[in-house]
Order: structure tokens, then C-alpha cells, then sequence
């Protein structure tokens, strides 16, 4: 029996090398990607030494900056107003037993998660561009108010999760004691449900920070965000700006994983 | 209190959708945007063409074309993330409860990470010049580089890398309550390992893998960035097709006719999938 392994009822031949595989196969092209934005060459496939180079150059062009301030307020606005209205929209749908139109509550506020992106970009580009002509405004309120909607599940989801898990009767007691609702709201409610709402506002920060097809469709000329000045860059000929680029808007995305990770860890 | 994220919703995402099915049934306008007259034409050109010079009428080959390229490609897409997701889902739920965590936070960094980083980080592989192409011509495999880039095959492998995490993770939760004491008695019962695989494992993680091939099939099948950006413009999809009509193309009714098509196809697949579920839960 030497050499040979315990059978166990588990083991499937082949597939733990398949699984190895699509990790690697799923890690290789970001960590290369990463790794070329170092570059000190033009190229992104001949390493030539390490160089902040093309961080350098990202951080100097104007595109870039302006690009890179409209995405952060964009997805500031659309993650603050979605959170709050995810918020109430949650605090309104549970704690509570089932009730006539429940269903399309669901349905309404899950339906940008259900309907392709490219229907509801060009859904907003057509609603947009009427309300562009009769009012003959154009700023960046169209892309707040996409963002926002679209945002709305991602915000709406974790808040659910964690009022559903939540006791009712430490409202309940506060009541008892004679808390008005708005302190009772306010003291034991809100505290009690803040992991979720701020785990809500992050996804959706996260969210509106990546998306390009609706911004590529409702933004107005000259409203670049960092993903649609990316496309654009991707039809010329790429330089590792690019990579550059994709790496800076990386680090948030894992850093949050990361640290949601950590804390479930430490919990359990 | 749902009120205003409900109203917000109207106005951002689902009272939209209602005009662009009224401006199927419009006239275009010369340049951009519709004439309020109502017209077939959008419909008619989803599948027709007419003949600019003696009227005569033809199937829409060009257009014919791409719904055949986005059909092949998405479900080509849904068989190799099944294929190559299935192992990884249970490789990860069969590791010991402590690993687990690592294992699917490795999943869920791609699966956050932005699409477009994705495509492009797939793109930057494959392209001639790409490490691919560089380590087959160093190993000396190839005298000189595939192109890859700018073809149907690049965009699938760009849609089966991006939508694979897609695939994993409802697989994962389907095996994750898995009872191995049933495979235990398969094997008992001298059951070999495929017919184990066939007619214990699969089956019981059914919902799983109707979860996963949805959620990878309907954004496959809607999919703009992944083939603009890996296609390069030739080998267009149903996505790329409906922008075009607002850009270049300049045909409005007919962008609207499409996207309402792709809506009603995405539609009836999850109606299939929400049934699905219903009738598994109905039977427990």
C-alpha cells in the first residue's frame, strides 16, 4: 500500500488539477497587467527594469486627473444617495409580515441586476436626451441619477441581509423604556444595522467606480469617467499608462475585499 | 418608506425601458433620434432588408449574422465555464471547512474586479505581441504569432474568463450543502466514480448549475465591452449591434427593436430559471 493514497468518497480524479489551473489561469493576466505597469519600456510584454515611469505620466495628464476626480464624485454622490434610499427601502421591506406588493418591490428594485446594461444604457440615453432638450441642461445630474438607480441593489442587498438577522425585541425594550421611535432609531436601530449599511455604501462606491457601458451612453461630451477614457485609450495603440491606470483603480476593489475578508475571519 | 428609492428607480431604470418600446414602433429621424410616427420599420429591419433600389425585400444576413455569433458565443461561453467551473466549485467545497474562506475570497477579487481591467488583462495576453504568443515562439511551438486577437475565438475566451467566477460561485453554494453521506452509499453500493459523478452529484447540485449557466448566459448574451474590445469591431454581438444604431448607424426604432428583442430573450430565461427553482423547492 505504499505510496498510495486512502480512498476517500471526495476525491474526484483530475479535478483539484483543473481547479489549480483556472486559479492561475484567472490571476495570470491581472498580475501581468500589474507587473507591466512597473515598466520602464514602452512595451507591455518586454520587461525593461522597474520604473514609476507610467504612474508618473498618468498622474500628469490632465484627461487622467480631471477623468479620475468625476469618478470619484460620481460614484461619492451615487453610493450616498443610494445608500440612503436602499436604507429606507430596507428598513421598509423587513421586520415585518409579508405584504400585498412585496413581490414587485423586489422585482422594481433587483431589475437593474436582472435587465442587460446595454438596454438600460440605451433606455437612459434616449430618456435623457429628451429631458436634455426640453431643459437644455446637461451636467453631471444625469449620471448621478444612473448611478444611483443601478447602484440601489447592490446598496439594498447587505442591508437586508443584516436587518433580517437582527432581534426585535432590543427595540422592543427600548420602547419599553421609553425611548421616543426616533431615539429608539436612532440609539439601537441604526448602530445595529451600520455593518450593513456600510457594507451597502461600499459595494455601491465600488460599482459606480467600475461601470462603463451606461456612462459610455448618458455622459455628455467631454464627462469622461477613468473606465470610459479607458475604452477610448484601448482603439489607439495601449501603453502601459493603461496598466497604470487599471492598477490604481484595482487597489480599492481589493483592498475592501481584503479587509471584508479579514473581519469575517476574525469574527468566526 | 421605499417610496423614493422606487421612484428613483422609475426614472433611472424601468421607466425608461417603456419608452424605448414605444420608440420601436416610431420613424427614424434623418440624423438622430425618432420622428413621432408610427412605423414598423424598426421591427421590420430587426430581420429584413430592403433593397435600396428596387424594393425588393431580404432576409437581414448582416444581422442574422451577429444574432447567430452572440447565440454560439454565449452558449459556447456557458459550456466552458461550466466545464472548467464545476471542478473548481468542487474543489473548493471539498476542502476542509477552515480553507474554504481563502479559497472563495481567491474567487469573489476577480469576480469584483472590473470588467474592463479584466478584458483588457485578458487582451494584453493574447494580443501578437502578447506572453502567450512570446512563450510559444521562445519555446519554439510557433514560427510566428496567432492571431487570436480580433476573432470570435478571442472573444469567447475573453467572455469565459470574465464570466467564470460567474459560474463558480452559485455552483459552490450548491455543493457546499451537499451530503457526502450519499456518495458515500453510492460507492457502497458499488457505484464507479462517473456514475457516482452523473447520478449522484450532479443531480443533487442541480439548482446550481441552472443558477450558474443563467447568470453566465444572460450578460454573455448582452455583452458590450468584451467583444468591443476583443472583437475589434468586425466581430460585433447583439450589444455592439444596438449601439451602433445610436451612433453610426443612426437608426433609433431599430436600436430600440433590438434591445426590447435581447430584453424579452433574457426575460424568458430567467422565467425558465425562476420555474426551475420553484419546482425544486416544490419537490422537497
Amino acid at each position: 500500500m505504499a505510496g498510495r493514497r486512502a480512498f476517500s468518497v471526495k476525491d474526484l480524479p483530475g479535478f483539484a488539477t483543473i481547479a489549480i489551473a483556472c486559479f492561475l489561469v484567472l490571476y495570470a493576466p491581472i498580475v501581468t497587467l500589474v507587473v507591466y505597469s512597473f515598466n520602464a519600456g514602452d512595451s507591455v510584454a518586454i520587461w525593461q527594469g522597474f520604473s514609476w515611469r507610467w504612474y508618473e505620466s498618468a498622474w500628469d495628464n490632465r484627461q487622467v486627473q480631471e477623468a479620475a476626480i468625476r469618478s470619484v464624485a460620481i460614484a461619492s454622490a451615487a453610493s450616498a444617495i443610494s445608500t440612503v434610499l436602499a436604507t429606507m427601502a430596507a428598513l421598509g421591506t423587513t421586520r415585518r409580515a409579508p405584504f400585498r406588493g412585496q413581490m414587485v418591490i423586489y422585482t422594481l428594485i433587483n431589475q437593474p441586476l436582472m435587465v442587460p446594461e446595454i438596454v438600460t444604457a440605451v433606455a437612459l440615453l434616449i430618456f435623457f436626451s429628451m429631458i436634455k432638450i426640453a431643459t437644455g441642461y446637461s451636467g453631471l445630474a444625469y449620471l448621478i441619477v444612473a448611478h444611483s438607480a443601478f447602484c440601489i441593489p447592490f446598496a439594498y442587498l447587505p442591508i437586508r441581509a443584516r436587518l433580517e438577522g437582527m432581534d426585535l425585541t432590543l427595540e422592543t425594550a427600548a420602547a419599553d423604556l421609553y425611548a421616543t421611535p426616533w431615539q429608539a432609531f436612532r440609539r439601537v436601530t441604526l448602530p445595529l444595522m451600520m455593518p450593513g449599511v456600510l457594507a451597502g455604501a461600499m459595494l455601491a462606491f465600488v460599482i459606480s467606480l467600475d461601470d462603463v457601458v451606461i456612462t459610455e451612453f448618458v455622459k455628455s461630451a467631454g464627462q469622461e469617467t477613468l473606465p470610459t477614457y479607458m475604452l477610448g485609450q484601448l482603439r489607439r495603440a495601449v501603453s502601459p499608462e493603461v496598466n497604470a491606470i487599471s492598477t490604481a483603480l484595482l487597489v480599492p476593489t481589493v483592498v475592501l475585499l481584503t479587509a471584508f475578508y479579514l473581519l469575517n475571519r476574525r469574527r468566526s | 418608506m421605499s417610496a423614493p428609492a422606487l421612484a428613483l428607480l422609475l426614472v433611472g431604470a424601468s421607466g425608461p425601458l417603456l419608452i424605448v418600446a414605444v420608440y420601436s414602433f416610431l420613424s427614424p429621424a434623418e440624423y438622430s433620434g425618432v420622428v413621432w410616427e408610427l412605423s414598423g420599420d424598426g421591427w421590420f429591419r430587426v430581420v429584413f432588408s430592403r433593397d435600396i433600389f428596387d424594393d425588393t425585400v431580404k432576409l437581414a444576413d448582416a444581422h442574422l449574422t451577429i444574432f447567430w455569433r452572440s447565440a454560439k458565443l454565449s452558449l459556447l461561453t456557458t459550456l466552458l465555464t461550466f466545464a472548467f467551473g464545476f471542478p473548481t466549485a468542487y474543489f473548493i467545497a471539498t476542502r476542509p471547512q477552515s480553507q474554504r474562506p481563502l479559497w472563495l475570497f481567491l474567487i469573489t477579487i476577480p469576480f469584483w474586479t472590473n470588467l474592463l481591467i479584466r478584458t483588457f488583462a485578458i487582451m494584453e495576453v493574447i494580443r501578437n505581441e502578447g506572453i502567450l504568443n512570446s512563450a510559444l515562439l521562445a519555446l519554439g511551438l510557433i514560427e510566428r504569432p496567432i492571431q487570436i486577437l480580433y476573432t470570435d475565438t478571442a472573444v469567447m475566451l475573453g467572455m469565459v474568463y470574465v464570466y467564470l467566477p460567474l459560474m463558480v460561485l452559485p455552483l459552490y453554494a450548491a455543493m457546499e450543502r451537499l451530503d457526502f453521506r450519499l456518495v458515500e452509499a453510492a460507492y457502497d453500493l458499488y457505484a464507479t466514480r462517473r456514475r457516482v459523478l452523473t447520478r449522484v452529484i450532479v443531480p443533487l447540485v442541480k439548482p446550481g448549475i441552472v443558477a450558474g449557466s443563467i447568470l453566465v448566459f444572460i450578460p454573455a448574451l448582452g455583452a458590450y465591452v468584451t467583444p468591443r474590445v476583443l472583437g475589434g469591431g468586425k466581430n460585433m454581438m447583439l450589444g455592439n449591434l444596438i449601439e451602433l444604431q445610436f451612433g453610426q448607424g443612426r437608426h433609433w426604432p431599430l436600436g430600440s427593436a433590438l434591445s426590447i428583442t435581447l430584453l424579452v430573450i433574457v426575460m424568458l430565461a430567467l422565467i425558465v430559471y425562476v420555474r426551475n427553482v420553484s419546482s425544486e423547492s416544490a419537490e422537497r
